[in-house]
């Protein structure tokens, strides 16, 4: 059991004070994040990156991640007891957690949410810890051809599952990619789409945009709505906790529904939120309450919470083995690993032992210590929600344009900032999804490499992308996802005939 | 949610169709800087607009297939009333005067992100919270400076500064 000991070793990594202290301040820090509108997981990592640059790695990635629980948890605060989703994954938590707090059994929604993120999150974790190492060295063997055709997967994953127009979703991720040829090539030193603008040379930096179109977007469609929080009292009693524990493992069928939907979509780019749908969807259509769902049940809570938090944490696993991210938040914290010098991908297992197992025991750890934290704090951050909006707006903006200038250093990047928020607002109420968007600004210039140098070892023909097995079967994988949405209407067809 | 009675700014359907068109010159742009550069195979191997010259090429075609979809949409639903697109302007036009503040722009003087963040945050809390002025003043007061000790104390890291911080000797 070699990963047992590599697990421990990192225990023994996480366990000093100072990664003790800054576990806490994530978490602390990250639920205030999810519970405030207008910032989240992706543009809150994002913000504080530039403040670890002078960290040592290890202890930068725990903190971050931490900071990312802390916003999974923290967006069932907000929904639970205000029914405004903090965070898009809590949307679906609104569903039955709402109605929960209106009969005056918010403690019960309350505890049941943070617990079922929290079984959520470890087996994700579980996962993680037993198959990363798997993927990473299986993952060796990987050469271009191979990288493209797992890009393209996860490119294709996003088409295939997209709600809405997948036009508009390869619309949007075609924008990222477009966005992150611009600037200086790196191959043949040409300058692409500058068009005469120094600005434009080192291209555009994906925190800032992650910052515009996340915070300032988000402020900008939250004031549209015109919010007055209104909400339930957010008090847990410690016996509402034990009682409400008592209960749950009567729903252990949709927690390991929930927990393998998320762990699924999490390593596929699906992320958080669809997941946190699939798994109300799916609990809704299987449980013996089924119909109740919408009126204040419990199993409504546990459902998309546990999928969320499964699919959150599982998205770690792509990024940390190939070094492709499986969600925005993954893809800030892969931002951060290139900007701490350490390069993602496989060989992150073998060279750098103690930041990977590190960031996995902080992991378990950090679960833990986040639902002691939002278990004990939630009128602590309930009371925050209380302040009014014409205060809590212009600090958050000022956040994010003080996040977008520490990025480089850079008044351009703080306009630019302002010029994603609109398209931010503008493309969520079009239904363009921001997620591949990010993505593919992100993952643009090492697909794109990819690409060139898997065109380059088979003179110029995209035969290579079926080559040998591996690869071909990767590739085929990615065109059903592609056009899943078609491919399934035609065997619906097929079927009802 | 707005009620249906409500006086709409712009229909779903222009804003989709313009959106549309934008994206769609955009990606003419991409494919005519790839062409530029050089978007063939070249003598050794692909050239600097091979990968994004197909972009721009797959960005025209989806945003004609969006601009088609856009067109078809016949609910003549309201992509955002009149009201709200006041209160967009109402923080957006602060927002980036606020901006403008930071680091000085044409006329508007350069005042530095203390400075600038104070005013944005006292006018924001007097204009469309009614705040009265000692809360107005504590908050906006007191935000940027836990702000200055945060980053240029704590974390060293300088943001910009303007005529207030030389006068004081912060810089």
């Amino acid at each position: 059991m070699e990963e047992i000991t590599s697990l421990m070793n990192g225990f023994v990594v996480v366990l000093t004070p100072y990664n003790l202290g800054l576990m806490m301040v994530g978490i602390i820090l990250g639920v205030l994040i999810g519970v405030l509108p207008g910032l989240g997981g992706a543009n809150g990592v994002a913000i504080l990156l530039p403040l670890t640059f002078s960290m040592n790695p290890t202890s930068a990635i725990i903190m971050l991640s931490c900071l990312y629980w802390g916003a999974l948890f923290g967006g069932a605060i907000t929904s639970i007891l205000f029914n405004i989703p903090g965070e898009p994954w809590s949307v679906a938590t609104t569903f039955d957690g709402y109605p929960m707090a209106q009969q005056g059994r918010a403690g019960e929604a309350l505890t049941a949410a943070f617990t079922s993120s929290f079984i959520g999150a470890l087996v994700a974790v579980l996962m993680i810890t037993f198959t990363a190492p798997l993927v990473a060295r299986f993952a060796l063997k990987f050469g271009p051809p191979e990288y493209f055709a797992v890009y393209l997967l996860t490119f294709c994953s996003f088409v295939g599952m997209s709600k809405g127009s997948p036009f508009k979703t390869v619309t949007a991720m075609m924008l990222g990619f477009a966005l992150a040829a611009v600037g200086l090539d790196t191959v043949t030193g040409q300058l692409r789409m500058t068009f005469g603008f120094t600005e434009l040379l080192k291209g555009f930096d994906f925190l800032i945009a992650v910052i515009g179109l996340f915070g300032i977007g988000e402020i900008l469609l939250t004031i549209e709505e015109g919010l007055a929080f209104k909400g339930a009292e957010g008090k847990i009693k410690m016996r509402v906790v034990l009682d409400t524990w008592k209960q749950l493992p009567k729903y252990w069928k949709t927690s390991i529904r929930s927990s393998l939907i998320g762990c699924w979509m999490g390593i596929t780019p699906g992320g958080a939120t669809p997941a946190s749908f699939m798994g109300y969807g799916v609990a809704k259509s299987m449980s013996p309450h089924g119909a109740n769902f919408g009126k204040g049940e419990v199993e409504g809570v546990i459902a998309p919470e546990t999928a969320a938090h499964a699919a959150g944490t599982a998205a770690l696993l792509p990024m940390l083995t190939l070094g492709i991210p499986g969600s925005p938040t993954a893809a800030v914290l892969l931002g951060g690993l290139l900007i701490w010098g350490l390069q993602p991908g496989p060989l992150l297992f073998q060279e750098q032992k103690d930041f990977v197992w590190g960031l996995i025991a902080s992991m378990y750890l950090g679960n833990i210590a986040g639902l002691i934290v939002v278990l004990t704090t939630v009128p602590f951050f309930a009371a925050i929600l209380r302040i009014p909006f014409s205060i809590v707006a212009p600090v958050i903006l000022v956040i994010c344009a003080i996040g977008a200038f520490t990025v480089h250093g850079s008044m351009f990047d703080v306009w630019l900032m302002v010029i994603f928020g609109v398209v931010g607002y503008i493309f969520k109420k079009l239904d363009y999804p921001l997620a591949p968007l990010v993505l593919a600004l992100v993952l643009g210039d090492r697909a794109e490499d990819a690409f060139r140098q898997s065109m380059l070892m088979s003179q110029g023909t995209i035969s290579i992308f079926f080559a040998n097995g591996l690869v071909a079967s990767i590739t085929t994988l990615a065109l059903i996802m592609l056009f899943w949405a078609p491919l399934r209407a035609g065997m619906a067809k097929l079927r009802g005939r | 949610m707005e009620a249906p009675e409500e006086k709409s700014a712009a229909s779903l359907k222009v804003v989709d169709a313009v959106t549309a068109v934008i994206i769609f010159i955009f990606g003419v742009v991409v494919i005519w800087d790839s062409w530029r550069l050089g978007s063939k195979w070249g003598s050794d191997g692909p050239e600097a607009g091979y990968f994004p010259f197909y972009i721009g090429l797959i960005l025209c075609i989806s945003s004609a297939v969006n601009f088609y979809g856009a067109l078809k949409n016949k609910t003549g639903e309201s992509f955002v009333s009149t009201s709200s697109l006041r209160m967009i302007m109402a923080v957006m036009i602060p927002t980036v005067v606020y901006v403008g503040l930071i680091g000085g722009v044409g006329p508007v003087p350069a005042l530095g992100i203390y400075v600038a963040s104070a005013i944005f945050i006292a006018l924001f809390m007097k204009w469309l919270g009614k705040y009265a002025w000692q809360i107005t003043i504590g908050v906006s007061v007191g935000v940027p400076v836990v702000f200055f000790l945060l980053f240029e104390i704590w974390f060293k890291v300088p943001l910009p500064k303007g005529p207030l911080e030389a006068v004081l000797g912060l810089n």
